[in-house]
């Protein structure tokens, strides 16, 4: 009986973070409580000033704008699908900031706001949902690799990522993300092996949303997930996702780890998809209301504004003016989507290798005759 | 390093050793393959001589070896990952179809992938289940992947190398029951291109198709034939991806006549493709239908029934008749 109800207990999908009638959560670590209250926990603090708490709050507001506009561009046909962060955006942008300019990012395919963080230009994150390509920035050069689809598989390539840095001599860490539902992954268990065995400078960076699409966080684990890091031999810390300087704070000092030859960590983000999966989903199916009004309180950006308001940091002219810039951002990623042409035909048989093979030549050769043979050279 | 008698496994080993002498970038991944130097003991004494950082024995973890091989190439490794046993490749098979094979594509060449992955494969070694297969044809069904067959220790020798320096992933398939077959190595001589076919028999009257281990069922057949007045023209196909079919169609042109061998199984094998290309390029020229010997269209069986499962010279040879019986 008393097994039975410690495991009822441990995976109570909903945080306390001073919700009603939810039970308090000791190991959550929080350092800005939903009301915009700052408070102090015993093992991390930051070390943060006016201007760069200004910049998260931008990076935040900014990150929505661009979020709820591809939202609409889907809606409105001129993207195949979008995957939205909303309600996310204190978990990306807090791990975002943590991360140093020759770190590495590893991410799913729903991290725009760690995108952003990175410098990655949205309309090259756009181009993807749009089909035109498959992501269209630099993984080397912003630190930000590739979206991952198949979930989980990125967890190894940071994991090996992390073993060339090693031998490199390097001092940079990766961050690698993930999901909830990625936890069931044979092969985010492998990475986290393979992280500890080589004590890799790799974070493991897990967005706990509650839901893997549609089944709940019950089915995917019956111990809280930060608590699975302890079975891998290293440290599990859950962090509060909606807020940002908690997230920052614990992300930078589990990098500095990393980074420091002290091994791979762990970090649970818990957090809420206030949206749906992707804009085909429909969670109305799976998940009720009342459970959106309670996160909907624990917003990432209303509390960090509460903050920045209450304690003078930022004043309305502040507010108005990221308000501006992100009526302009707006205004860039629905006029460049719109605008953004289609690739050439032929560009699906660029690339597929780097030393490109006569067989694949020659059916490149009679595509183009294929096409050719219209009529004015085109159908 | 004078020319010498090696085994096709002492070949690999030597051609493992040069590759890492040649550039520092090359990293040996895999089970058992550092202190044991791998159950066919084809890295043996590598870990000693250059370090547990570059011979890795890597965690029980076919989809770990390969997942990390990936970040290893984006951080500018060139991983060599050892599969123990052909029937352990699938753990790693979504790494390898959906990752290694379309990240250059997907990063539109931002991010090559200079991967190489040993698979020891075919049968005829007596061993349970999951140790005698060959999966050949699911890899060079994947676009992005290259895939190789060696037959012979100078391949072996100079494959390995060419594969290792090679940007695109390379999937090499080793010969396991030959890999005690013995010819001359000359580290001196100039290697041929890596993605060629090769005639290894001149002959008139029927080619045979043969890779990897079937090349020397091939080249038995073809002296069975001689004696019998026929004179069988045999290729070792060595790429399986991308093909190299010209030498086969200059060939076929000469014999009208085609038979495929290859351990794996007939229907949709290797031998499939091949014979509608040949079909396709040599249909005037040809006096009989392009015919295929392969494994049956079964689980590989138990090891007391694979002889009976995989080609043998006499399969060869009355695949030979009924192409000459047309």
């Amino acid at each position: 009986m008393t097994a039975l109800r410690s495991a009822t207990e441990v995976v109570d999908p909903v945080p306390g973070a001073g919700a009603p009638h939810l039970p308090q959560q000791p190991d959550l670590v929080q350092l800005l409580t939903p009301e915009g209250e700052r408070v102090e926990h015993p093992d991390y603090s930051i070390d943060i000033g006016d201007d760069d708490l200004r910049g998260l709050y931008r990076d935040l507001a900014l990150v929505r704008r661009w979020d709820v506009e591809a939202t609409a561009l889907q809606r409105q046909g001129e993207l195949g699908i979008w995957a939205s962060l909303l309600g996310q955006e204190g978990a990306q942008v807090g791990a975002g900031r943590a991360m140093q300019p020759d770190d590495m990012a590893f991410p799913t395919y729903r991290e725009h706001g760690v995108a952003w963080t990175r410098g990655v230009d949205p309309l090259d994150v756009i181009s993807l949902f749009r089909g035109v390509d498959n992501g269209g920035w630099d993984p080397v050069a912003t630190g930000f690799n590739l979206y991952t689809v198949v979930i989980g598989a990125q967890c190894l390539h940071g994991t090996g990522y992390a073993m060339g840095i090693q031998r490199d001599g390097a001092e940079n860490a990766v961050l690698a993300f993930l999901g909830d539902g990625a936890t069931s992954q044979g092969e985010v268990n492998e990475a986290m092996i393979w992280a500890a065995s080589f004590s890799a400078p790799v974070v493991f960076f897990c967005q706990n949303n509650q839901y893997a699409i549609s089944v709940p966080l019950e089915r995917q684990s019956r111990v809280p997930l930060y608590q699975r890091a302890a079975g891998f031999g290293f440290p599990g810390v859950r962090v509060d996702g909606n807020d940002v300087l908690a997230v920052l704070a614990v992300t930078r000092a589990a990098l500095a780890a990393a980074r420091e030859g002290q091994g791979p960590t762990f970090i649970e983000a818990f957090t809420y998809r206030m949206g749906a999966h992707t804009t085909s989903d429909d969670p109305t199916r799976y998940r009720l209301a009342s459970e959106l009004e309670e996160w909907k309180l624990r917003d990432p950006i209303a509390r960090l504004k509460a903050y920045l308001s209450r304690s003078g940091i930022a004043d309305h002219a502040f507010f108005d003016s990221v308000e501006a810039e992100a009526d302009e951002l707006a205004v860039r990623i629905r006029t460049g989507t719109t605008e953004m042409p289609d690739p050439p035909p032929t560009s699906m048989f660029d690339h597929v290798y780097a030393e490109q093979t006569p067989h694949l030549a020659q059916q490149r050769d009679e595509f183009v005759a294929y096409h050719a043979s219209f009529e004015g050279g085109e159908h | 390093m004078a020319a010498q008698t090696l085994t096709i496994g002492k070949a690999l080993n030597l051609g493992l050793r040069k590759a890492m002498e040649d550039d520092a970038k090359v990293v040996l991944m895999g089970e058992d393959i550092g202190k044991l130097g791998g159950v066919f003991r084809i890295t043996d004494g590598l870990q000693k001589d250059f370090g547990d950082d570059r011979v890795v024995d890597t965690p029980l973890a076919e989809a770990g070896i390969l997942g990390t091989a990936v970040g290893l190439a984006m951080r500018g490794y060139r991983p060599v990952c050892e599969i123990q046993f052909d029937g352990f490749v699938f753990p790693a098979y979504n790494q390898i179809v959906t990752q290694v094979a379309k990240i250059h594509a997907r990063s539109q060449g931002k991010l090559p992938m200079p991967i190489v992955i040993r698979i020891p494969f075919g049968g005829g070694i007596g061993a349970v289940e999951h140790h005698s297969e060959s999966p050949e044809a699911y890899f060079a069904h994947t676009a992005g992947l290259k895939v190789v067959a060696v037959s012979n220790p100078v391949d072996a020798y100079w494959g390995i190398q060419q594969a290792i320096t090679h940007p695109d992933p390379i999937v090499f398939f080793e010969p396991k029951r030959r890999y005690w077959e013995k010819a001359e190595v000359d580290p001196d001589a100039t290697p041929g291109p890596l993605f060629a076919s090769r005639v290894v028999r001149g002959g008139d009257d029927v080619t045979v198709l043969a890779y990897g281990p079937m090349v020397k069922t091939a080249l038995q057949a073809a002296e069975a034939a001689e004696e019998e007045g026929r004179s069988l023209e045999v290729i070792d196909l060595r790429t399986l991806s991308p093909l190299d079919l010209d030498p086969v169609f200059e060939s076929v042109r000469r014999t009208g006549r085609c038979v495929v061998v290859h351990e794996a199984p007939l229907t949709l094998g290797l031998g499939a493709e091949i014979a509608a290309r040949v079909t396709e390029t040599c249909f005037h020229s040809l006096e009989a239908p392009v015919l295929r010997v392969g494994g049956y269209d079964t689980p590989y069986p138990p090891s007391k029934l694979e002889e009976e499962y995989l080609p043998d010279l006499d399969r060869v040879l009355d695949a030979v008749d009924r192409s000459m019986g047309f």
